[in-house]
């Protein structure tokens, strides 16, 4: 069986920042997983572009659950996707997955996202798909935010998966 | 470059248990990953299991989204003894129906408190009972670097014989 779910890259936060950014990420898997333990230096949005884009190419559906309303909505032709769709309180602990499928491919890229954001129960956590409308493989993911949001301790790490 | 998302260890039960235990983690890896395939012996249809770690049972708390047969529904909770990974299949369940579940903990070494996903699934056949998605946030409030992990079936009964439970380390570099 061939070795699979590699580390291509990570990050520690020494200094809070307002990007992350992964560049130069090899073609040579099938799909990629970004896993953010966030210690959330401020109370913002955290987004993420894919290969510097900042078109109105992005769309998204996302629902989540706030501890007692469960929530839906979607968008399109935005500039960028957010991690979630509620900031992140300062202080806190959280945990945010992408999974990015085919990404080396030809065809349109289909993104899964996940927010983990309990805060001693209160919070979301919530799940979205998007979609970039582009053919070209993704080589550079930026995790932005207005602000440094990404504290002190905050690792990133981007992970690649074969499926041969 | 280092193959990661290594089997730490398994435990698939030949006879049913009421509890089990991974101790003495390596401190090798960056993440764990617990898998759960689980079945429970009390007389009922679907009912929580239940995870501790270092046999810690305060500081947890969690926001959940749920689908109980269907309707979408959030509650949160603080101040809990344990993190649930979701409702399982017991003994009034359709038989042989196993329930699945993901943890997955970040960072498990590092000095700050515990973000941690949960992800459950049971599905009954039954349009009204025994059916649940859950996706949970979950947060463990302590510092120290997780080293032991039981996973525990509700307050009373046992998992049953077959339930299987694997915990992978993920590394990071």
């Amino acid at each position: 069986m061939p070795t699979t779910y590699e580390p291509i890259a990570t990050t520690t936060v020494g200094t809070a920042t307002n990007l992350i950014s992964f560049s130069s990420i090899p073609a040579t898997y099938t799909d990629l997983r970004l896993v953010l333990a966030l210690n959330s230096a401020v109370s913002q949005y955290a987004n993420f572009t894919l290969n510097g884009d900042s078109g109105s190419n992005y769309s998204y559906t996302w629902m989540d659950g706030s501890g007692s309303a469960v929530a839906a909505g979607n968008g399109n032709n935005d500039t960028l996707i957010y991690l979630s769709q509620r900031t992140t309180p300062s202080g806190l602990n959280a945990l945010f997955t992408l999974d990015l499928f085919s990404y080396a491919g030809s065809t349109l890229k289909t993104i899964l996202t996940t927010n983990n954001q309990d805060n001693n129960g209160s919070g979301y956590v919530g799940i979205q798909v998007a979609l970039w409308r582009s053919t070209s493989a993704i080589n550079t993911i930026n995790l932005n935010s207005g602000v440094n949001i990404y504290g002190i301790g905050t690792t990133a790490t981007l992970y690649g998966i074969k499926n041969a | 470059m280092p193959s990661t998302y290594q089997l730490i260890s398994s435990n698939t039960l030949s006879s049913s248990a009421a509890s089990v235990t991974f101790s003495a983690i390596p401190s090798t890896y960056t993440d764990l990953v617990l898998r759960l395939s689980v079945r429970q012996t009390t007389a009922t249809t679907s009912i929580t299991a239940r995870v501790r770690f270092n046999s810690s049972s305060s500081g947890y708390s969690f926001t959940i989204l749920r689908s109980n047969n269907g309707t979408a529904s959030s509650y949160a909770m603080s101040g809990d003894s344990y993190v649930y990974p979701g409702h399982t299949p017991a003994a009034s369940s359709t038989a042989n129906a196993f329930g699945s579940a993901e943890i997955y903990i970040p960072s498990y070494l590092v000095s700050q408190n515990k973000p941690i996903s949960t992800f459950g699934v049971n599905e009954n056949n039954a349009t009204t009972i025994g059916n649940n998605i859950i996706a949970a946030a979950n947060l463990w409030q302590n510092t120290a670097a997780i080293t032991s992990m039981e996973i525990l079936p509700t307050t009373s009964g046992s998992f049953d014989t077959g339930s299987s439970f694997y915990l992978y380390g993920i590394k990071n570099s």
